[in-house]
C-alpha cells in the first residue's frame, strides 16, 4: 500500500477541571502507563507530547495539562490558542467538580475556535461506592451540548487509552490543520552563508 | 493571599513574566497580580473590542472588520531578531514550546523619498537601486570585511584595533558614500541616532553581524521572526513557566498597593482588603508612580487595512525603517506591519504600525511621513505615551522596577534591563551565551 496515504498531523489538546479531578492522572496514564495514588497537584510539569499511530492517521498530541493558573481565574487565552481538542474533566465522587465542569465547558465555547473537539470526561469510575454525579447526568449534559461523553479511570485505566483514541479519529477525519508557524530548537544552525554576498 | 511569598510581581507586562518565570524556576515562592482582566499590560495585543474601548469609547467596531477575536494587536509592536537576545531567553528556558514563529518577510528602507528593500542576498544586493554600481563594490568589500571579522583573532581585523578606530574612520577606509553609510548604520546596525559615527566601530561591526546572521538563520527576506497571534503570546508564555514552577497567579486585581515599613523597606501588597507579605516587590513603573521619572515620550498610530503597504513587494509582514537624516528628524520613524498570515487579522486584513520618539505634541502631523506610506486605511488611530524609568534604590526599598518600553525600542534593550534586574534581585547572573548561535527552527 502506498506509504503516504497515511498521513501525519500534529494537534494541540488542552486539559480543564477542578483541582484534583485527575487530569494529570489521565495524561500520566495515557503517555506513561503510570497511575500514583498520591499524584501531587500539578507543578514542574504540565506539557508532554505522545504519538499515536491509528490507520487513518499518526497523531502527534502536544498535550497542555494546567498549571495552577485556573485557580484565581487567570488562565492565559494562549491556553485555548490553536487547540483541535479539549478534554474537561470531572470527578464522579464530586458535585462540585462537575458544576465546575459546565462552567469549563462554557468558557471554552466562548474563547475557542469552532472547530474544536471537545470531550466532557467522567473520571474516578472506580470509586463506584462514592459516586455523586450519575451517568445518566453526565451524559444528558453532554447530549445537550453536542461533546463526546466518556467515563474513565485513571486508576484502572479504564477508558483511558480508547479517550485518546477517540479523539485522535476525529482529528483525522476533520483534517484540517491549524497552525502552519515554526518551533524554534536548540540545535546547532546551519547557515547558510554570508548576507553580503559574492566572494 | 495572607501568605508570605519571595516575591511579588506585580504587572503581567513581558519583562514581569520572564523575570517572574526565572524567579520561580530558581524556587522562589512567587506571587504575580495584575490589575487588569488580561495578561500583558503594555505589551499585551487587544482584540477589536478591547482596542475600540481603549480608543473610541463607547463606540463599537464596524462589523465590516470581522470578529472581534480574529484580531490580536499588539500595544508595543516590535520583530524579534531571528538570532538576538530574546530568542535566547525563550532557549533558555525552555518557552519555545509553548509558541510558534514565523519568519517575517521584508525589511525595507526609506531612501531620497521612495521605499527600498534592505537586501537579503547577493541577487538582490545587485539589483537594489540602494547604491550605484561602483559603490556597490566598495560596500561589497567593506561587507567581506565584516563577515571575516572574529573579535579574537587579530589576523582577521586587517591591522586595526575596533575598540578604538571609529565607525566613521572604518567606513572612510573603504570609501562609502554619505548614502550607503545612512543605509549602513540605519537599516543594518539598528542604530537610532547618529552618534555611532564617532564611536569605536566595534559595536557596529556586530550589530551588522548579527543583522547577518539573523538573516541566514529561517531563509526568509528579513532577519526577524514574530509570533503566530502577536507579541501578546510572550508574557503568556512565561507566565506558564511561572505557573508551572509553582507561581501564583492572579489577574483583575485592583488597587494592588505596595506597603512599606518605617524604613521604607516594602513588607507586602494590599488589594481588596487583604494583604500579601512579601520580601521583595518586581513591577512596572505604572504601580510606584512615586518611584519613576518621566525620560520621554513616544509618538504611535495604529491603522488597520486591507492591503500590504505599498512598495513592499506585497509583504504580508514587513518592517520599514526611515532614518532621521531622510524626514530631518532627531529619531528615526519605524513602521511595521502584520497580517492575517501570523493570525493577528481575519483575512484579507493587515495591521500596521507608525512609531517613533515623539518630538512635538501632535502625533497625527509628526507621523504623516510614515502614515503617507501606507496607502488607504479603513481604520486609524493616534496616540501618544510617556515612557518612565525606576529613581529608586532597590537596595534600600526592595523594590525592583522596570523600565519603560521605547517604541523605538527593541528587544534587546528589553531583554538587558530583565537581566541586570534578574541580577540585582538574586545576585546570580544568567549565562545565555550557551545558547549563543543555537537557535534554529523547525517547520513542523
Ligand atoms: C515598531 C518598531 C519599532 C522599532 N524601533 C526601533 C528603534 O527604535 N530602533 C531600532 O534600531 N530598531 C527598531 N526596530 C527594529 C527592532 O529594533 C528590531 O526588531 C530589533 O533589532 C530586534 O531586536 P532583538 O531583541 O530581537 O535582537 P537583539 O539581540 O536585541 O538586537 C540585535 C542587536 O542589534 C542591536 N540593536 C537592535 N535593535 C536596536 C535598536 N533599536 N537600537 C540599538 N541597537 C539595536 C542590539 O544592540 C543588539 O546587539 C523597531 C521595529 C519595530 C517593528
Ligand atoms: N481512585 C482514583 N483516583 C484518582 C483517579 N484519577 C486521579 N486520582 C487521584 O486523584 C488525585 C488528584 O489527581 P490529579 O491527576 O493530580 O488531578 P488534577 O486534576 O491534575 O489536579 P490539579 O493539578 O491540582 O489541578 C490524586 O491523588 C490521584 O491519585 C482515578 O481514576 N481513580
Ligand atoms: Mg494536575
Amino acid at each position: 500500500m502506498a506509504r503516504n496515504a497515511n498521513k501525519s498531523l500534529q494537534a494541540k489538546l488542552v486539559l480543564l477541571g477542578d483541582m484534583g479531578a485527575g487530569k494529570t492522572s489521565l495524561v500520566l496514564r495515557f503517555v506513561k502507563g503510570q497511575f500514583s495514588e498520591y499524584q501531587e497537584s500539578t507543578i514542574g510539569a504540565a506539557f508532554f507530547t505522545q504519538v499515536l499511530s491509528l490507520n487513518e492517521a499518526t497523531v502527534k498530541f502536544d498535550i497542555w495539562d494546567t498549571a495552577g493558573q485556573e485557580r484565581y481565574h487567570s488562565l492565559a487565552p494562549m491556553y485555548y490558542r490553536g487547540a483541535a481538542a479539549a478534554i474537561v474533566v470531572y470527578d464522579i465522587t464530586s458535585m462540585d467538580s462537575f458544576v465546575r465542569a459546565k462552567k469549563w465547558v462554557r468558557e471554552v465555547q466562548r474563547q475557542a475556535n469552532s472547530s474544536l473537539t471537545m470531550l466532557l470526561v467522567a473520571n474516578k469510575a472506580d470509586l463506584e461506592d462514592e459516586r455523586k454525579v450519575s451517568n445518566e447526568e453526565g451524559e444528558e449534559y453532554a447530549k445537550e451540548n453536542g461533546l463526546s461523553f466518556l467515563e474513565t479511570s485513571a486508576k484502572t485505566a479504564q477508558n483511558v487509552n480508547e479517550l485518546f483514541y477517540e479523539i485522535g479519529k476525529r482529528l483525522a477525519k476533520a483534517k484540517s490543520s491549524h497552525e502552519t508557524g515554526m518551533r524554534l530548537h536548540s540545535r546547532a544552525g546551519q547557515d547558510r552563508g554570508g548576507l553580503f554576498c559574492c566572494a | 493571599m495572607d501568605e508570605e511569598y519571595d516575591v511579588i510581581v506585580l504587572g503581567t507586562g513581558l519583562k514581569e513574566c520572564i523575570l517572574s518565570g526565572l524567579l520561580s524556576v530558581d524556587g522562589l515562592k512567587v506571587l504575580h497580580m495584575d490589575r487588569n482582566d488580561y495578561y500583558g499590560g503594555e505589551s499585551t495585543s487587544l482584540n477589536l473590542n478591547q482596542l475600540w474601548k481603549r480608543f473610541r469609547g463607547d463606540d463599537k467596531p464596524p462589523a465590516q472588520l470581522g470578529a472581534s477575536r480574529d484580531y490580536n494587536i499588539d500595544m508595543n509592536p516590535k520583530f524579534i531578531m531571528a538570532n538576538g537576545n530574546l530568542v535566547r531567553v525563550l532557549i533558555h528556558t525552555d518557552v519555545t514550546k509553548y509558541l510558534s514563529f514565523k519568519a517575517v518577510d521584508g525589511s525595507f528602507v526609506f531612501n531620497k523619498g521612495k521605499v527600498h528593500k534592505v537586501p537579503s542576498n547577493d541577487m538582490e544586493a545587485l539589483k537594489s537601486p540602494l547604491m550605484g554600481l561602483f559603490e556597490k563594490r566598495r560596500a561589497r568589500k567593506f561587507f567581506i570585511f565584516v563577515q571575516n571579522y572574529i573579535e579574537n583573532d587579530p589576523k582577521t581585523h586587517e591591522g586595526m584595533d575596533l575598540t578604538r578606530v571609529t565607525t566613521k574612520e572604518l567606513i572612510a577606509k573603504y570609501g562609502l558614500d554619505y548614502n550607503t553609510i545612512d543605509f549602513i548604520g540605519h537599516a543594518l546596525a539598528l542604530h537610532r541616532e547618529d552618534n555611532y559615527l564617532s564611536e569605536p566601530a566595534l559595536d557596529t561591526v556586530k550589530r551588522m553581524k548579527l543583522y547577518a546572521e539573523s538573516l541566514a538563520r529561517f531563509q526568509g527576506g528579513s532577519p526577524y521572526i514574530y509570533p503566530l497571534y502577536g507579541l501578546g503570546e510572550l508574557p503568556q508564555a512565561f507566565a506558564r513557566l511561572s505557573a508551572v514552577y509553582g507561581g501564583t497567579y492572579m489577574l483583575n486585581k485592583p488597587e494592588c498597593k505596595v506597603e512599606f515599613d518605617e524604613g521604607g523597606k516594602v513588607v507586602g501588597v494590599t488589594s481588596e482588603g487583604e494583604t500579601a507579605k512579601c520580601k521583595k516587590v518586581v513591577c512596572d513603573p505604572s504601580y510606584l508612580p512615586g518611584k519613576v521619572r518621566k525620560v520621554g515620550r513616544v509618538a504611535r498610530a495604529i491603522a488597520i487595512m486591507s492591503h500590504p503597504i505599498p512598495s513592499t513587494d506585497d509583504s504580508h509582514s514587513v518592517q520599514i525603517i526611515l532614518p532621521q537624516k531622510q524626514l530631518n528628524r532627531n529619531s528615526d520613524m519605524y513602521l511595521f506591519c502584520c497580517s492575517y498570515t501570523h493570525n493577528v487579522a481575519p483575512k484579507g486584513k493587515f495591521i500596521a504600525f507608525v512609531s517613533t520618539e515623539a518630538e512635538t505634541d501632535q502625533p497625527a502631523i509628526e507621523l504623516k511621513p510614515g502614515i503617507d506610506l501606507l496607502g488607504p486605511v479603513d481604520e486609524i488611530f493616534f496616540d501618544i505615551y510617556d515612557r518612565y524609568e525606576p529613581v529608586n534604590e532597590p537596595s534600600l526599598d526592595n523594590c525592583f522596577i522596570s523600565t519603560s518600553y521605547d517604541a523605538t525600542t527593541h528587544f534587546e534593550s528589553t531583554v538587558d534591563d530583565v537581566l541586570n534586574m534578574y541580577t540585582l534581585i538574586t545576585g546570580k547572573v544568567i549565562d545565555l551565551s550557551v545558547d549563543l548561535s543555537a537557535a534554529s527552527a523547525a517547520e513542523e
